[in-house]
C-alpha cells in the first residue's frame, strides 16, 4: 500500500485556482521532489496534506486513511511532519523547548499528576527531555540547549527545525525548501544530511526545491506543477528533457 | 515606622489582589493578542458566586474557595467558545467590542437578579492581632499567602508543564503550533479556565475583605488590573504580578499621605507616564519594526 496517496487534489483561494487536480502517490521510503516557478503552488500542496488548509476537492489519503477535514493537530499525530520555507522556530523558547514540544502528543499526564507532583508526571517530564537531549545530540545541538532558538545561527536553525519535526515521530517528512539560503557548498552538505536522515529515521521524504542540484542529485521521481497544474512527473532525467519543464522555468523561446 | 509596615501591609493585599486579576488579562493577551474586557467583570462573578454559595449551601471557606473558581472558570471558558472563538480570525478590535459587550451583559445580567449591594457572610473567624499601633488581621494574611501560592502554582503550570510550554508556543507562534501535535482549541480553553478561575478567586478574596458586593464592582478594579499588567508588560505572566504589587503600593501610599481622593488620578497618571517612558512595560519587551 502507498504512504501516501492524493487524487484529485484542487485548492482555490477567492477564485484563484492555487492547485487543480493534484495526483500524487508516494511509497514508504520514497524520496519524491516537487518542483515548480515560484507561485506553482508547492506549499499549498504542503499546507493541504498537513490541514493548514482545507481542500476544495479531492482526498489525501495517509496508509488508507483519509486526512481531509482532519484537524492539523490529529494530522500531525498520525505521522506527518514538515519544516518551512522561512524557518518558523519558536523564537524566544530554548532549543529545548523547541523540540520538546514536538513530543506533545506522547506525553502521557494527567493535570491532577502535574499540580500534586505524583505518579507518571516526574517520569514523563525526564523521558521527554532526555528523549529530547538524545535527538539534539544527533543533530550536534546539545551543547545549545539551553540556547534561545533565535540565537542560533542561521545554518543550526534549519537542523533545529528539521529535528523538531522528526521529534513528533513522522512516518512521512515534508521539507519546504530546506536549502534556501544555502550555498554551493552547504547544498553538497545538506545533500549527504537529508540522505542520513533518511536512513536514521527510515523516513518518507517529499522535498520541496528549488534547487536543481539538489533535488537531482538525491530525488528519485519529480513531480512539477506550474500555475496549479501538474505539468509533469518522473524519473530525474525524463523530467530534465521534459520540453514543458523547460517552458515552464525559462519561457517559451528559449525551450524551442 | 510602624505606620509604613502598616501600610506595607495593606499594600501586599490591595496588590495581590490587583496580580490575580491582572494574570487573567496577560495571558489572554499572551495567547490570543486580545484584551478580555469583561474580565473585570468576571471578577465580580466571582464575588457572586461566592456570595450565592456562602448564604444557600452554607459551606466553609475552602469549598466555596474552589467551587467559585470553577464556577468562573466554567463561565469563561463559555464565553471564549461562544463569544470570542468566531472572532479568532475577524479584526483585533471587533473582539475588544465583544469582549466590552460581555461585561456589559455580565454586569446587567447580575443587576437584574440582584438589584441591591449584598454582604457577603464572613466564612471565616476573623481574628486580630495587635502589636502595639501594629494591627494584622488573619484574613489579611489569608489574602497574601492565598494568592502567592496561586501564583507560584501557575507559574509552575506555566514554566514546568506541557501544557504550559504549549502556552509559551502559541504566544509566540500559534499557526505552527497545531504542527506539533498540540490541539490549540484545548490549550486556549484551559488559558481562560486558569485566567478567569484566578479572577473569580481574586473576586471571592475581594469580597471577604470588603464584604459589601455589587454588580459594577468589577469595572473600576478591572481597570486597575488591566493598569497592572501594562505596567508589567502585558503578556508577561511575572510582570503581570510584579505590576500588581507596585499598583498596589502606590495606591496605598498616595492614600496614606494624600487626602484619599487622589488615589485613582494618580493610579492612571502613572500608567500614562509608564506608556510615554516604557510604552512595552517593565518585563514586556520592545517589538522593533521591521520596514
Amino acid at each position: 500500500m502507498p504512504l501516501l496517496e492524493i487524487s484529485g487534489l484542487t485548492h482555490r483561494f477567492a477564485g484563484l485556482c492555487a492547485v487543480s487536480d493534484f495526483n500524487f502517490i508516494i511509497d514508504p521510503h520514497e524520496l519524491v521532489g516537487i518542483i515548480g516557478p515560484n507561485g506553482a503552488g508547492k506549499t499549498t500542496v504542503f499546507n493541504l496534506i498537513t490541514g493548514v488548509y482545507k481542500a476544495t476537492a479531492g482526498s489525501i489519503k495517509l496508509a488508507g486513511r483519509d486526512l481531509v477535514g482532519q484537524t492539523p493537530h490529529t494530522i500531525t499525530r498520525s505521522g506527518i511532519a514538515r519544516t518551512f520555507q522561512n524557518i518558523r522556530l519558536f523564537r524566544e523558547l530554548s532549543v529545548l523547548d523547541n523540540v520538546r514540544i514536538a513530543h506533545y502528543g506522547r506525553m502521557a499526564y494527567t493535570p491532577v499528576e502535574a499540580l500534586l507532583h505524583i505518579g507518571r508526571f516526574r517520569a514523563e517530564e525526564k523521558r521527554i527531555t532526555d528523549l529530547t537531549l538524545d535527538l539534539l545530540s544527533m543533530f550536534k545541538l546539545d551543547d545549545m540547549a539551553n540556547e534561545k532558538a533565535k540565537n542560533l545561527p542561521y545554518g543550526l536553525q534549519r537542523r533545529l527545525e528539521i529535528a523538531r519535526a522528526l521529534a513528533t515521530g513522522p512516518k512521512l517528512l515534508l521539507l519546504d525548501e530546506p536549502a534556501a539560503g544555502m550555498n554551493p557548498n552547504e547544498i553538497i552538505q545538506l545533500m549527504e544530511f537529508i540522505g542520513w536522515i533518511r536512513q536514521t529515521f527510515s523516513v518518507t521524504i517529499i522535498l520541496i526545491e528549488h534547487q536543481m542540484r539538489l533535488v537531482m542529485g538525491i530525488c528519485e521521481r519529480l513531480v512539477v506543477l506550474d500555475f496549479g497544474a501538474t505539468i509533469a512527473a518522473g524519473l530525474c532525467a525524463e523530467i530534465q528533457n521534459n520540453p514543458k519543464v523547460m517552458e515552464a522555468y525559462l519561457g517559451v523561446e528559449v525551450a524551442q | 515606622m510602624v505606620y509604613i509596615f502598616q501600610q506595607a501591609l495593606n499594600a501586599l493585599q490591595l496588590g495581590s489582589i490587583y496580580a490575580l486579576i491582572a494574570l487573567g488579562y496577560t495571558m489572554v493577551y499572551g495567547i490570543l493578542t486580545m484584551i478580555n474586557f469583561a474580565h473585570g467583570d468576571l471578577f465580580m462573578i466571582g464575588a457572586f458566586f461566592c456570595f450565592l454559595i456562602a448564604v444557600y449551601l452554607h459551606l466553609s471557606f475552602v469549598p466555596t474557595l474552589l467551587l467559585s473558581m470553577l464556577g468562573v472558570a466554567f463561565l469563561g471558558v463559555i464565553i471564549e467558545r461562544l463569544a470570542y472563538k468566531p472572532l479568532r480570525n475577524a479584526p483585533r478590535v471587533s473582539a475588544i467590542i465583544t469582549a466590552l459587550g460581555v461585561g456589559l451583559f455580565l454586569e446587567n445580567f447580575t443587576l437584574a437578579l440582584s438589584p441591591y449591594p449584598q454582604h457577603i457572610p464572613p466564612l471565616l473567624e476573623n481574628t486580630t492581632w495587635t502589636l502595639g499601633t501594629l494591627s494584622i488581621s488573619s484574613l489579611q494574611i489569608l489574602v497574601i499567602v492565598l494568592s502567592l501560592v496561586l501564583m507560584l502554582l501557575l507559574d509552575f503550570i506555566v514554566q514546568r508543564t506541557k501544557a504550559g510550554m504549549a502556552m509559551r508556543a502559541i504566544s509566540w507562534d500559534k499557526t505552527i503550533v497545531p504542527l506539533m501535535g498540540v490541539p490549540v482549541n484545548k490549550i486556549i480553553s484551559l488559558t481562560f479556565a486558569i485566567g478567569t478561575g484566578l479572577g473569580g478567586s481574586a473576586g471571592m478574596m475581594y469580597g471577604l475583605a470588603y464584604p459589601v458586593i455589587d454588580p459594577y464592582m468589577g469595572i473600576m478594579v478591572g481597570w486597575k488590573a488591566f493598569i497592572s499588567a501594562v505596567i508589567g508588560g502585558i503578556g508577561n505572566i511575572r510582570g503581570a504580578m510584579i505590576g500588581g504589587f507596585i499598583l498596589g503600593a502606590v495606591e496605598i501610599m498616595v492614600a496614606a499621605f494624600f487626602p484619599s481622593t487622589y488615589r485613582d488620578f494618580v493610579a492612571f497618571t502613572l500608567l500614562l507616564i509608564l506608556l510615554i517612558v516604557r510604552p512595552y512595560g517593565i518585563l514586556g519587551k520592545p517589538q522593533p519594526q521591521k520596514v
